[in-house]
């Protein structure tokens, strides 16, 4: 039995090791001073880090790109969260219907959206091609699945029709029902798709590259621009870049598993929600 | 009964900016985007010209190839790895457990251009592996090159490998101790047990994130185009060079890529809801 522990012990080593290398091996290159013929670096440094954090093309990028993630998040949860409760609550026969336009994305990749965005906005009545408004409505789609399962599983999960059934028969008004009853008890669901969603569009490159490119430059646009010129400082970007993205997840992370705690019951579902909450986070 | 019919007016009409949303960038441009694949090049014309010139040509047969093999080899040997490692995952105690998936579900998001970056640093002409290789004499690697095809399938199977692992972890869950010790108690084997009872019941979830998987790498961009570039032949690549380039501008033809790559896409995502249909019967 104990040999077979080992075996166990090894395997999920070898894993650890192989998915921290990348992430280490940027790490050194990001502190490393001269580093050109040997295995580990000669002497460290912070300059990268000075320099970029002097780079004012740096601060502009991610200006930027918190722009679109703060104009596209909210919009979702500003229209998505009435939608879904309407519907759900109200016309609980269009929810297929609404399952559907939500899941779609998933199996549509960036590249092929690109293709119909940039036909219909190029020419035409709404010219907003090469224009971050046209990125916000990408984005919009493109986290339309996290934003509806997550609101959708924090509804199901509190019995909402019920609850605002209840709140009716006492007097209510649907609108009232909504913000005193629903709404404060979805909240951390809320946050949490929120959350994944803001680290998801953080990483976002083929719509940015494709329908705007250079004219609007991200953060992911002015790596993969930095990618040919200096190593140590695009490493220092990842790296920083890399820290927001784990603490936003960590922060997810633990909200989730308060949650977990606090309702001990839906304990199996919110964890198979989560799961799938991490589904096709694998390239955006 | 009038009251209710204007109250459902009411209603409808907050659902409105999400079927806006809907249709100006997710419905809309897909179907631009398979209107525009009927088209001449010269956008007046329709025919289908556009699909026959694709099944001629070399070039693009190739493309599509070369993205269903790097997406294939990838899916598999990170299923396969997957499959071991989260067996190994789940000897450890609970706590443990929660901690590697933290760890998974931090390198999970760890891709695209910073994880290309990342392989240069590590593999790349100057690499640190490169570097320490060569003066081990290792000649396994002299003439190894991480911008080609070698390269793009480390990389693939790098950020398919903690997708993988997230996605078949929940499915050991499923299978109970209890049906161990009757297997046992039987008399089977432990190898009899995980042929009869084992992998029949992860089967679904197995083929589930494969085809999964296989989309992801199908749609796969970023990383593709921080590492190799033009110079390799992927689907993905040609789309993109075929309708945002400066050089070679053939949107009819970049749509009826499109279309064939989100068809593939879609049936891979179909057959994925199938086997989780399944899987949902199996544990219930």
């Amino acid at each position: 039995m104990k040999y077979s522990l080992t075996f166990h012990k090894v395997i999920v080593g070898l894993l650890v090791i192989y998915l921290l290398i990348p992430l280490v091996g940027t790490f050194l290159f990001s502190i490393a001073g001269k580093w050109d013929h040997t295995i580990l670096p000669e002497s460290y440094t912070m300059q990268w880090y000075f320099e970029l954090f002097q780079d004012e093309r740096f601060y502009d990028a991610f200006g930027r790109t918190l722009f679109l993630i703060v104009m596209s998040v909210g919009l979702s949860v500003v229209i998505m969260l009435p939608t879904i409760f309407i519907i759900t609550v109200y016309f609980s026969k269009w929810e297929g219907l609404l399952q559907a336009a939500a899941m779609l994305p998933y199996g549509i990749p960036p590249i092929v959206g690109a293709v119909g965005l940039i036909k219909i906005y190029s020419d035409g009545p709404i010219q907003i091609a090469g224009t971050p408004w046209i990125l916000i409505g990408a984005y919009f789609i493109t986290i339309l699945p996290f934003m509806y399962q997550g609101i959708r599983n924090s509804l199901s999960t509190l019995n909402a029709v019920q609850l605002v059934d209840a709140a009716e028969l006492l007097g209510a008004t649907k609108f009232q029902a909504f913000r005193t009853v629903v709404f404060p008890n979805i909240i951390s669901g809320i946050l949490v798709s929120t959350l994944l969603s803001v680290a998801l569009l953080f990483s976002e490159f083929a719509f940015a590259n494709l329908l705007v490119g250079g004219r609007f430059e991200t953060l992911q646009i002015y790596l993969a621009d930095k990618l040919n010129s200096s190593g140590h400082l695009t490493s220092a970007i990842v790296i920083t870049y890399y820290s927001m993205i784990l603490l936003l997840t960590g922060t997810v992370l633990k909200l989730t598993f308060k949650n977990e705690k606090k309702t001990v019951v839906s304990n199996k579902k919110r964890f198979l929600s989560f799961h799938k909450n991490t589904t096709l986070e694998g390239e955006k | 009964m009038r009251k209710i019919k204007k109250q459902k007016i009411y209603l409808l009409a907050l659902l409105l900016p999400f079927i806006m949303f809907v249709i100006a960038f997710e419905i809309g441009p897909l179907v631009a985007m398979i209107k525009n694949s009927f088209y001449a090049d010269d956008g007046i014309q329709v025919t289908i010209n556009q699909y026959i010139t694709i099944f001629k040509s070399k070039f693009y047969l190739q493309a599509i190839q070369n993205s269903l093999v790097i997406s294939l080899f990838s899916a598999v040997t990170s299923v396969i790895i997957a499959v071991i490692a989260a067996y190994s995952l789940t000897k450890f105690s609970q706590k443990i457990q929660n901690r590697l998936l933290m760890i998974t579900n931090m390198t999970s998001n760890f891709e695209g251009i910073p994880l290309s970056f990342s392989y240069i640093i590590l593999l790349g002409n100057n690499g640190l592996f490169t570097l320490l290789f060569s003066k081990i004499g290792w000649d396994v690697f002299a003439d190894f090159n991480l911008y080609s095809w070698t390269g793009l399938v480390l990389v693939y199977v790098y950020f398919q490998i903690p997708l993988a692992v997230m996605l078949i972890y929940p499915s050991y869950q499923g299978i109970k101790k209890q049906w161990k010790e009757a297997s046992s108690l039987l008399g089977g084997s432990t190898a009899s047990f995980w042929r009869h009872i084992g992998i029949p019941v992860l089967l679904p979830s197995i083929v589930g994130t494969f085809s999964i998987l296989f989309a992801n790498a199908m749609g796969a961009y970023a990383t593709a185009y921080a590492l190799v570039g033009s110079n390799y032949n992927l689907l993905s690549l040609q789309i993109a060079s075929l309708v945002a380039s400066d050089v070679a501008l053939k949107p009819q033809l970049g749509s009826a890529l499109g279309v064939l790559l989100a068809a593939t896409m879609i049936g891979a995502m179909w057959f994925n809801g199938r086997m989780m249909r399944r899987i949902r019967r199996d544990l219930r």
